[in-house]
């Protein structure tokens, strides 16, 4: 069982490891927030359940299971709050030749 | 078993440390938000770990819980405001 809870934990951290490389290489904010809203998410799930693995059938483990429930629910939410602002405030997305795409009709509150 | 929640910690915190340069370094507000709730999410990680680590793991788990709350609600009223704000 403290095998399989270590290898859970190992891969959360990979995926920690490759929302960092997205976070750093991607060359425009819709781009890094795409790797690092998905790949924190999945990376926190993973370490998390591994943890309560860890824990076994203990109410520390409920706890743990909670808070994955709850990072389950915000951190996609919270993504799309900062999307929604960044777009908002016409941040630009990045486009290969540099040309702009059509000017996209800002939704003005 | 312990060195296992050492070398992942440590993993996490250099990776901290990378996230740190978007945070300094991103171009506009909106990329210095997301390396810090990316930070905000690591640190939660790091922190349980480190409750395995010493062995607490009760006190360590309800730091977490309120530290998962607060990057929750940081990272929306930042980007509330930054709406309202239209920082570039």
């Amino acid at each position: 069982m403290t095998i399989l809870a270590m290898v859970v934990i190992s891969i959360g951290t990979f995926f920690f490891f490759t929302s960092t490389i997205g976070l750093l290489r991607f060359p425009d904010f819709y781009s890094r927030m795409h790797a690092t809203g998905k790949g924190e998410t999945l990376g926190v799930l993973l370490s998390l359940f591994g943890l309560a693995l860890l824990s076994g059938w203990s109410f520390a483990s409920l706890k743990i299971l909670f808070i994955a429930a709850f990072i389950f629910i915000t951190s996609p939410t919270a993504t799309h709050a900062l999307l929604r602002a960044a777009f908002d405030s016409k941040v630009k997305p990045w486009t290969k030749d540099g040309k702009m795409i059509r000017e996209a009709e800002v939704r003005r509150k | 078993m312990a060195d296992f929640f050492l070398i992942n910690s440590l993993i996490l915190s250099i990776l901290v440390l990378l996230c740190l340069y978007r945070v300094v370094y991103g171009p506009g507000v909106f990329n210095r938000l997301v390396g810090a709730s990316v930070i905000g999410t690591k640190t939660l990680i790091i922190l349980l770990l480190i409750g395995f680590l010493y062995g607490r793991v009760e006190m360590f788990i309800d730091i977490s819980l309120v530290y998962a709350l607060l990057n929750f609600i940081v990272t929306i009223s930042a980007a509330k405001y930054f709406q309202r704000r239209g920082a570039m």
